[in-house]
């Protein structure tokens, strides 16, 4: 079967190659090839040898890493309707029709993430005679992960064409954007249609028109999440569909730092500087917001899914490795600086993380210019 | 004596087919070559002809711009072959060589009596002067510039690494005499880089009239320009030289016997070689008198003037490089691999912990030439610094190349660098971008914008 297919696409390879029959479509022959079997090529310049380390890899080891927040977000779109309509109110009750509840709900966002990107992608890429880029692979998990359970689908597609066109393809693709894909998505619903991306309806499916729908965020303006730090740390609660279940999302934290594909230094600063910004509140405490114990902050909201999985992409954080905790820091203060002084944006995260996006390059600048100093200095 | 540097950043690829100190066996040379390209951004003339009889030390070929740089036969025999390039460019010129071996008396040096002019000119007469380079560039030494300082590594780091040691094993006082020759050839002082556990040899541990510096820690701490950053980096305008140890005792034995002699040990190394083992032969022996044809069955085998990392491929009638002191021998890896990326269906080298080797430190593997995935714009970053043990900030550098920004260059630090000490980046990139090659368009930038 293997040596079949394998010797069906040295077969087929020239007639995909330039001036072959099918040169059109060499970008997508490439796109499947290469994704079936690593390419024979070999090195003719420089290192003779390589590591086995490559792009393709990379992006799988973050779609594993965000495998168990994606698989409890489909349980818990599932658990949160039941929950809302008192069918199955405790988290072990109907497991198998919450699952099938959430997933009727999540694939279809993830199919529609994942062909409209995509889809741009391919149609670009051979435009342009490039290769496709694996980049998208993630972000196309990342946009339904960010997404409320009731996003209708073609919102989904449009966010997600708009996010790949105009935070990615101008920009000239994988590794030139300034912005998070992903988030740009999320952030161009965010202020496209405001009523399916914020307040009370969106965060439970389906949920009966009675049943409140806050969220932890938008409960804490009264200086109370309203749900226990075991739901919330678990994921028990209405949000994002990917972000509620801390513990999955930390699992996926210690993959990444344990691989080393995942900066652990972003997501230390980000969560360290939520946790400075947090107890100067505390310590200020003039309302409820300021007055809630800081470290509700890292349990409530995608504070910690931004951390582990937007803020460390490396294309648009901070390069340097200090400037990765300055960057960190950055983002972690200002998620939890707007989260308690606008109610309006009660998801803080998203934007700290688009700024301390568009600051990376600056403060990469100033870490490069203290090395450019000493070198002077010393001549 | 000096502290040691500990560097902390690098990483050593074991491969197999590491040269057996046990064999090593005296191999006759029937032909040897210079390549010119080995010199870089030198233009030669052609002194000799097909069927030129020369002698050890006779001048083959002269610097067209400094013409006291002369390339000299490492062998007495007939001229057999003058091979060139596009545009007529010299590649190689191969020497049939005698089995009695005449040599050019230049009689004899006097060290103490003789001063720099004297000693430079003497030299560069005997054609050794190539032996001497220079940082920035890697390009011959100017006849008449002044280093701030002259370097030597005593130890090499790169995969399957010769044992500098064993390298200069019988020719201590050679090798000492070399370094008291760099000495006097300029008012610089001479600096010699040895390994803080592994160096045995009390040639280098106790090396005379230089400085020691003690470095420990993974490759690339070896290579002399990783050593020229922490004991003495290259700032703009400046010069600092150096001169391979084997190379030393070449220069050693012209100031002990007033005549050349490029004798020198070569490793022969990598999976595809029969039996890895030393052979004491003569600079730019060819590659039949080295391995005689030994290869493992596999028609697809690379040969490799030099390590894995930063060696030129040879053909199997080829000749070893002019600088090099080690042959290696990898298979191919023209195959496809299902899933390759996901599913690596052999061990393979990398620092990336999401394979196994990751972890396993000393595992020795088996490599071939394949490049494990496509080229891709940059993306992820961090990796570089892991291996770079330099103050320096390496896709910047990379980037400002790209852009051809030259005094940024200059700023990040391009004098400082060459493609040799950025080979492990590239080995890491997972976009496999061809990091030596732009770090040489920089340094012709560089050297096009200042010394043409």
């Amino acid at each position: 079967m293997m040596k079949f297919l394998k010797d069906r696409i040295i077969e087929w390879r020239p007639q995909f190659e330039k001036g072959g029959k099918y040169e059109r479509f060499h970008t997508v022959f490439d796109g499947f090839s290469t994704f079936l079997f690593t390419p024979d090529t070999v090195t003719t310049q420089g290192s003779h040898i390589r590591g086995g380390m490559d792009l393709k890899r990379t992006m799988f080891f973050v779609i594993l890493a965000m495998l168990p927040a994606f698989v409890f977000g489909m349980f818990n779109v599932g658990h949160q309707h039941y929950l809302s309509t008192g069918a199955f109110t405790a988290p072990g009750d109907g497991i198998l029709e919450k699952f099938i509840f959430g997933a009727l709900k999540v694939i279809p966002i993830v199919v529609v993430a994942y062909g409209v990107g995509l889809g741009i992608e391919f149609f670009i890429a051979s435009r342009k005679g490039h290769s496709i880029n694996e980049g998208y692979l993630v972000s196309g998990l990342l946009i339904p992960l960010v997404m409320p359970p009731d996003i209708p689908l073609w919102m989904v597609g449009l966010a997600s064409a708009f996010a790949v066109i105009f935070a990615k393809e101008v920009f000239g693709g994988t590794g030139m954007n300034v912005l998070n894909v992903a988030l740009t998505a999320r952030v161009f619903l965010f202020f496209a249609y405001p009523t399916f991306m914020s307040g009370d309806m969106v965060w439970i499916a389906e949920k009966p028109d009675t049943y409140s729908g806050a969220t932890a965020l938008a409960n804490s303006i009264q200086g109370n999440p309203g749900y226990c730090t075991t739901d919330m740390f678990l994921g028990l609660i209405p949000g994002s569909i990917g972000e509620t279940s801390k513990l999955a999302i930390l699992i996926g934290a210690a993959f990444l730092i344990f691989t080393g594909i995942g900066s652990a230094s972003v997501m230390i600063s980000v969560l360290l500087g939520a946790g400075i910004m947090g107890l100067i509140f505390n310590a200020i405490a003039l309302n409820e917001f300021m007055s809630l114990p800081f470290w509700n902050h890292y349990l409530m909201g995608g504070l910690m899914f931004g951390a582990v999985f937007m803020a460390t992409d490396p294309v648009t954080a901070a390069q340097t490795e200090r400037g990765k905790w300055i960057y960190g820091l950055l983002i972690g203060m200002m998620a939890v600086m707007i989260r308690v002084f606008n109610p309006a944006y009660p998801e803080g995260i998203m934007l700290a993380i688009l700024f301390g996006n568009v600051m990376a390059p600056l403060i990469d600048h100033f870490v490069v210019q203290s090395n450019i100093k000493k070198r002077l200095a010393r001549a | 004596m000096a502290s040691t540097i500990k560097l902390r950043k690098g990483f050593d690829i074991k491969l197999k087919g590491q040269a057996d100190q046990g064999k090593c066996v005296a191999v006759h040379a029937q032909t040897v070559s210079i390549n010119p390209p080995a010199f870089r951004y030198s233009k030669f003339k052609l002194l000799v002809e097909v069927g030129s009889e020369v002698q050890v030390g006779t001048p083959l070929l002269h610097d067209k711009k400094y013409p006291s740089i002369v390339v000299s036969a490492p062998v007495s025999g007939e001229v057999v072959a003058v091979h060139r390039g596009d545009r007529r460019v010299l590649q190689e010129v191969v020497i049939l060589a005698d089995q009695q071996q005449k040599h050019i008396e230049f009689g004899p040096i006097k060290l103490e009596s003789m001063d720099v002019s004297q000693l430079r000119s003497a030299v560069q007469q005997a054609g050794l002067w190539p032996l001497i380079r220079r940082r920035p560039f890697d390009c011959i030494a100017l006849p008449d510039e002044n280093p701030f300082a002259i370097f030597v590594s005593g130890f090499d780091s790169g995969p399957l690494a010769p044992s500098i040691d064993f390298l200069i094993e019988g020719n201590e006082q050679a090798f000492q005499a070399g370094l008291h020759l760099l000495g006097r050839l300029s008012q610089a002082p001479v600096h010699l880089g040895i390994h803080a556990t592994q160096t045995r040899s009390a040639a280098l541990l106790k090396a005379e009239n230089v400085q020691i510096h003690h470095f420990e820690g993974a490759h690339p701490a070896g290579n002399v320009g990783i050593q020229m950053h922490h004991i003495r980096p290259v700032n703009k305008g400046e010069a600092a030289w150096y001169v391979h140890p084997s190379d030393v005792v070449i220069l050693g034995r012209f100031a002990l016997n007033g005549r050349c002699d490029f004798r020198k040990r070569i490793a022969l190394s990598g999976s595809e070689t029969k039996e890895p083992r030393y052979v004491d032969s003569i600079l730019g022996a060819s590659i039949q008198s080295i391995t005689a044809g030994e290869f493992k069955g596999r028609n697809d085998v690379r040969i490799i003037s030099g390590n894995v990392l930063t060696g030129s491929k040879v053909s199997p009638d080829g000749h070893l490089g002019f600088y090099d002191h080690q042959l290696t021998a990898i298979p191919e890896g023209n195959d496809l691999e299902f899933l390759g990326w996901l599913l690596p269906s052999y061990p393979r080298p990398d620092i990336s912990r999401s394979f196994l080797s990751g972890w396993l430190k000393n595992r020795v593997y088996q490599v071939n030439t394949n490049t494990h995935g496509e080229e891709r714009a940059f993306v992820v970053t961090g990796q570089y610094e892991q291996v770079l043990p330099m103050e320096i900030h390496p896709t910047y550098l990379l980037k400002s190349i790209m852009y051809q920004d030259i005094e940024e260059m200059e700023q990040l630090g391009i004098y400082e660098v060459s493609e040799e000490d950025f080979a492990l980046c590239e080995f890491v990139c997972t976009s496999k971008i061809p990091v030596q090659k732009i770090i040489r368009e920089g340094l012709d930038l560089m050297y096009e914008d200042s010394m043409a």
